[in-house]
């Protein structure tokens, strides 16, 4: 198998692993990393494409993925700052209720 | 040249590695190195496809920043005392058996030869400096408008995460 080929199936595995994180796991935290492998899976699968290519504009693309991932990621992290402020955990299990306790 | 191969399968080896680490471990700090292994390795296969630029950002931003945001949040969302910081999960069975089936089925629906990564195409040398140009040429509206989501999203995130009491 070629490089590119290796990093393809690679890919899908980070693809595969990033979706059973957020599937499985409790905590909203760990669920946010498995966002980031997923963002990393579609990277990698568009730097593998852009492997034999003479443009780069798989690069460039990847490059724009990064900067948005970073800006989900302080958002997020802002917001489950906030959301630990207000409920006192950051399990999204636990908050069933749309009412305001007061 | 034996040397870029091995470097190549390694680098592939931890980075299943880390992702499975953070599958396995319950633990929140080892979930987090896990992912900074996974995100070192996927830099150095950047590095190893010729993708410089690209492996340089992907270190300062996501093992740089991104990781200690991460870490960031844990600690201060988890900070009672004396509790361990460990998170259990649930759904094993549907959710294994649920992220297979695509798995398979994105396997079986992108055979890679039909996208030609097999044939050995000419690979574009000095790609940092040609990334540069075009994110000054080509690509110049992207690259503003990025600056923009940036600071919009650095400003909003300061706003929701500071006690400013008119937020909520």
């Amino acid at each position: 198998m070629s490089k590119p080929e290796i990093l393809f199936y690679l890919s899908v595995f980070l693809l595969i692993t990033g979706l059973l994180i957020v599937f499985t796991k409790k905590n909203a935290i760990v669920i946010l990393m498995g966002i980031e492998l997923i963002l990393n899976a579609a990277n990698l699968n568009l730097v593998a494409f852009n492997y034999n290519r003479p443009e780069l504009d798989g690069q460039l693309m990847a490059l724009f993925i990064i900067l948005v991932a970073v800006c989900e990621a302080a958002v997020g992290i802002a917001i489950l700052l906030k959301m630990y402020h207000y409920y006192r955990t950051t399990i999204p299990d636990h908050i069933s209720e749309l009412k305001e306790k007061w | 040249m034996i040397v870029l191969e091995g470097m190549f399968y390694g680098f592939v080896a931890s980075c299943v590695l880390g992702a499975f680490a953070i599958i396995v471990f319950r633990n929140l700090v080892y979930n987090a190195l896990g992912l900074l292994v996974c995100l070192v390795s996927v830099a150095g296969l950047y590095g190893l496809l010729h993708a410089e630029f690209l492996a340089a950002t992907q270190l300062m931003i996501y093992a740089g920043g991104v990781l200690v945001l991460i870490l960031f949040g844990i600690i201060l969302t988890n900070r009672v005392a004396g509790k361990k910081w460990e998170v259990g999960s649930r759904h094993w069975v549907a959710g294994t058996l649920v992220t297979l089936g695509i798995g398979y089925l994105l396997i079986r629906a992108y055979r890679p030869a039909d996208f030609g990564l097999n044939t050995p195409g000419p690979v574009a040398d000095k790609q940092a400096r040609q990334v540069g140009q075009l994110l000054m040429s080509d690509y110049v509206a992207p690259f503003e408008v990025s600056g923009i989501v940036l600071l919009v999203c650095l400003v909003g995130a300061a706003l929701a995460a500071s006690a400013y009491k008119k937020s909520i």
